[in-house]
């Protein structure tokens, strides 16, 4: 099932913008179809579960935890899903709900994402994140350890430990402070990939480069960063960026497509000067 | 017990009857032994001298490794949150071959991620008098004198370093229009100390520690170990030689042999279900390696941090933390009068009550953590708690917008407004926040030494997972520096004098330790399963959560104590035989994870209300209805509490088997008497 093909069947309703004190609490009849898949070899397919009485203040991961227990008293076998913080910055939670990373709300990872945004009576499908180098490890937990992969090949500054010069020796204008900042508000969730049709990772890719290189202490290796940073997302299987913005349109931390425009940047800057570096 | 000659630190245990404690004779039926007084006492091993040259002449004191035969040592890292990722990190650049290990997909989500406010350094850049020393006070004294002091002032010297360290690896603090650091006062500090990074500071950290760590995995020297969980600690001939890890996609478990294990596993706030801990934040590395032999200190030093958002429903999963910011300018209340429904803007000046404002007209608002959390309780207890359930009180932005602007107010807290109204579907901006305490930070931990090494020759543990500076109460934006400061500034000297001195012998998986401790996670893994019953695994960790939070959270009664440990036996007995685990061991099974995870908190909870019973004072995060001052206020009991209470496992060593009947084997309390030579006694007061 393509990740785009149920778009809109859930009638999805963002909060009113101008409520004072909430909508009262009520109680949704939902049906989910839910992505299964025992394992990385295993055929998946979509299972439909009923979810009547869920609470209108509930997280949807809150809500899957509900559907859970039911399961697991019934003698099924429970949704595996990611999660950890619950609460919008470990990165670690991250669904296509109707068609849509993260689902409905903007900048709002799954887990800060409340039923309230959905109505009485709707159909909810919950995928993975589809995309080659993600592969899935069972239900909707994919393998995500490509993009630790892209930070490893050079997403760093190397500052060995106790080597560091006093703290204000290097100041640093507040507005490349600012943009360092946020472009390193990614929390790494891959949504910018799943969302991507080519499974691009540029988003992700080019927030470390502009975050690293917006400071003094990311130049010397500045270029060395871009060159290393892109080849490894290449040779992981992710795809190239075409412009189509559905990575920064999903992005719960807002990250812009700006960043992929100074990544392409850095990257032609970084080329032209590759020859002067012996660095493997 | 397993301790080595050389570490004199723990008294094996011995079948002579204890007497009752010489010292502090009382009558109330005890469920703990008090080691001999013989030897029993724990030594922190603090060097001697001037407070200021101890960390400098103890590292020169400390033997070295040869950078050439660093890589023949193995040494496991246990998690990879600050402590860990800087650990891990900075073995690796030194040239140690470093296992690192941690539950999640990817190490950069570790929850220290989660931490908000801001890190403490006394770089005193503001020149508003902070210094070293300034910190080292404020630390001690804000820990109500249950620290050790050699640590703290260690500690303070260390934070001016971690910021330098930071900025190098490329951490966008906060910065001024000039290029240089901002700073600002956090937790009521008199002086501005504390260095963020919007409201991510936790977060920023983390990656940067985690960007180091990615560097070493790319070079080879640290091997990176995702979605594996440790289940037991091997000790082999009286050293922490190994660890037993399932793979949480597979299921294969596996053991693996080292020089040196270090834990930083975190805190166990999840003891109390609810808490702001990340779901899958545990005590099962501690407790397992309490149970072979690991002292566990004062694990009722638990802290509660007054601004989180309430409980809405029974499908609760976590509790989300505002930041202590907001009560800069936040006023709190409830109403005057019990059973008050109107809405707040419906409710006049005159029927309310600004709590804090009245009793502490001096601090308001800002009165630390333990004293604004716990009076919110008394509110609530008094039928005047807001919201769903009753148990919420009013932070109230409107005069704070009428005076400077709502535009102001954007700027200071306008993610925070965001994320609450996401959660809550409510618009802070016209009416009052909800916010209620919940529990936050765990001071108590695995006792370690000033090597920041447990009883147990080399078990290391750091960060929240170890017990050691914050006493009992933990000031705001310490719990970063804390956990910085042992994994890249303490662990690489004190772990290479252990290497250079104990010499650890080969040790090979054959060795007994390491089949027993495979056989033992392998039979809990089946009897888990086996069972079969009617209830989750989260039905019961929500019953646990409830009664300790009741019993045992903010406020604490012999009586409430009691009828607690009477509780958890029977709880516990039930869970072994009428919990249900779905599924297989041989998968990825997210049921089973939670049932080993709370299996073991149900007996940490006991050792919890044993030292919450046994502590007869009221202290920082620790408070006891019976010792308070007329005003309401703890009182500490220095001539019979100064101490840190170190319990051990009384039972089976060799065996992790759980406790699935009665009580825990009666603990034993070893104590590391304190001495506060710098800091003198002083009560706190904030009226």
């Amino acid at each position: 099932m393509s990740a785009t093909s149920v778009t809109g069947l859930a009638g999805v309703q963002p909060a009113p913008p101008d409520s004072d004190s909430g909508p009262d609490e009520h109680l949704l009849d939902l049906t989910l179809h839910v992505w299964r898949q025992a394992g990385s070899g295993a055929e998946g397919e979509m299972v439909r579960y009923a979810a009547p009485g869920i609470s209108t203040h509930m997280s949807f991961l809150e809500m899957l935890d509900v559907v859970n227990e039911r399961l697991i008293k019934e003698g099924k076998d429970p949704i595996a899903f990611d999660h950890d913080c619950r609460e919008g910055i470990c990165g670690m939670c991250g669904l296509v709900i109707n068609g849509v990373a993260h689902g409905p709300q903007a900048a709002t990872t799954t887990c800060q994402l409340h039923m309230r945004h959905f109505t009485d009576g709707d159909i909810i499908y919950v995928e993975p994140w589809r995309a080659g180098p993600f592969p899935v490890i069972k239900d909707l937990i994919v393998d995500r350890g490509a993009l630790d992969r892209i930070i490893e090949a050079g997403g760093f500054i190397t500052a060995p430990t106790g080597s560091a010069a006093e703290a204000n020796a290097a100041p640093v204008a507040k507005d490349d402070a600012d943009l360092a900042f946020d472009n390193a508000a990614c929390i790494g969730c891959g949504a910018c990939v799943a969302a991507c049709p080519n499974a691009s990772a540029m988003l992700f890719t080019a927030a470390k480069i502009s975050h690293l290189a917006a400071l003094p202490q990311g130049q010397p290796e500045r270029e060395h960063r871009t060159l290393a940073m892109v080849a490894a997302q290449d040779s992981l299987g992710f795809g190239g960026c075409t412009n189509i913005g559905e990575c920064a349109a999903v992005c719960p931390k807002e990250i812009p497509m700006e960043s992929i425009a100074r990544m392409n940047r850095e990257l032609l800057r970084a080329s032209l000067k590759r020859g002067r570096s012996k660095r493997r | 017990m397993t301790v080595a000659p050389e570490v004199p630190s723990a008294k094996p245990p011995t079948a002579a009857p204890h007497a009752p404690p010489a010292e502090a004779p009382r009558e109330a039926p005890t469920r703990w032994r008090v080691a001999p007084a013989d030897g029993a006492a724990l030594d922190g091993h603090a060097p001697s001298g001037p407070i200021t040259e101890l960390w400098d002449r103890h590292r020169f004191d400390m033997k070295l490794i040869n950078p050439a035969n660093r890589r023949k040592n193995h040494v496991i890292v246990v998690g990879s949150g600050l402590a860990g990722a800087a650990a891990a990190a900075s073995l690796g650049e030194l040239g140690y071959r470093v296992s690192c290990f941690c539950y999640q997909d990817s190490p950069r989500r570790a929850h220290s991620i989660a931490a908000q406010g801001g890190i403490n350094a006394a770089k005193n850049y503001r020149n508003d008098g902070d210094s070293v020393y300034r910190l080292f006070y404020d630390t001690v004294k804000g820990g109500d004198y249950r620290s050790r002091e050699a640590n703290v002032y260690r500690l303070a010297q260390l934070s001016v370093d971690i910021i330098d360290q930071c900025v190098a690896q490329g951490v966008p603090f906060a910065r001024e229009y000039g290029g240089l650091l901002d700073n600002r006062s956090f937790g009521g500090a008199q002086v501005s100390r504390t260095f963020y990074a919007r409201g991510q500071t936790g977060q920023q950290l983390l990656l940067g520690a985690y960007q180091a760590l990615a560097r070493q995995i790319h070079v080879g020297s640290v091997t990176m170990y995702s979605r594996t969980e440790m289940l037991d600690l091997v000790v082999a001939d009286g050293a922490a030689r190994g660890i037993v890890t399932r793979d949480l996609v597979t299921g294969e478990v596996q053991s693996r042999t080292a020089d040196a294990v270090i834990l930083a596993t975190g805190g166990y706030g999840n003891v109390f279900h609810l808490s702001t801990n990340a779901k899958g934040c545990n005590a099962t590395a501690i407790w397992r390696a309490h149970r072979r032999g690991a002292l566990l200190a004062n694990p009722c030093f638990t802290q509660i941090h007054p601004t989180c958002i309430p409980v809405a429903g029974d499908y609760q999963s976590k509790l989300t933390l505002m930041s202590e910011s907001l009560r800069n300018d936040g006023r709190i209340w409830v109403p005057a009068k019990p059973g008050d429904t109107r809405s707040p803007n419906e409710i006049p000046e005159a029927d309310r009550d600004y709590y804090l404002e009245r009793k502490y007209p001096s601090f308001g608002n800002l009165v630390p953590r333990d004293i604004a959390s716990r009076n919110a309780k008394e509110v609530c207890d008094e039928g005047r708690g807001v919201g769903p359930g009753g148990r919420g009180v009013y932070l109230d932005f409107s005069d704070a917008i009428a005076r400077l602007g709502v535009e102001v107010i954007k700027e200071r807290y306008g993610n925070l407004f965001d994320m609450y109204e996401r959660i809550t579907g409510e618009n802070p901006y016209r009416v009052p926040m909800r916010i209620y305490p919940a529990i936050h930070y765990t001071m108590g931990g695995l006792w370690v030494d000033y090597n920041l090494m447990s009883n147990l020759p080399g078990l290391f543990v750091l960060g929240e997972a170890n017990f050691s500076d914050h006493g009992a109460n933990r000031l705001g934006a310490s719990a970063l520096m804390q956990g910085l400061a042992d994994g890249y500034f303490v662990i690489p000297y004190t772990l290479a004098n252990y290497l250079a001195t104990a010499k650890p012998p080969p040790v090979g998986l054959d060795h007994p330790s390491f089949k027993a401790s495979e056989s033992d996670v392998a039979a809990r893994t089946g009897r888990l399963l086996a069972i079969g019953g009617r209830r989750t695994v989260d039905d019961f960790h929500r019953e646990l959560g409830s009664l300790v939070w009741e019993l045992c959270g903010m406020s604490r009664s012999a009586e409430g104590l009691t009828k607690l440990l009477d509780q958890l036996p029977s709880l516990r007995e039930e869970f072994w035989t009428d919990v249900t685990v779905p599924g297989m061991g041989a998968e990825l099974n997210q049921s089973l994870e939670k049932a080993g995870r709370v299996a073991d908190f149900m007996e940490l909870a006991e050792l919890l209300a044993i030292d919450a019973l046994h502590r007869e004072e009221s202290c920082g995060g620790h408070f006891r209805e019976e010792f308070q001052t007329p005003e309401g206020e703890a009182l500490r009991d220095d001539d019979h509490f100064a101490y840190v209470a170190g319990w051990e496992w009384s039972g089976e060593k060799g065996s992790i088997e759980p406790v699935t009947s009665g009580p825990l084997p009666t603990p034993i309390l070893h104590k590391e008497a304190l001495r506060f030579e710098h800091v003198k006694f002083s009560q706190r007061s904030y009226k």
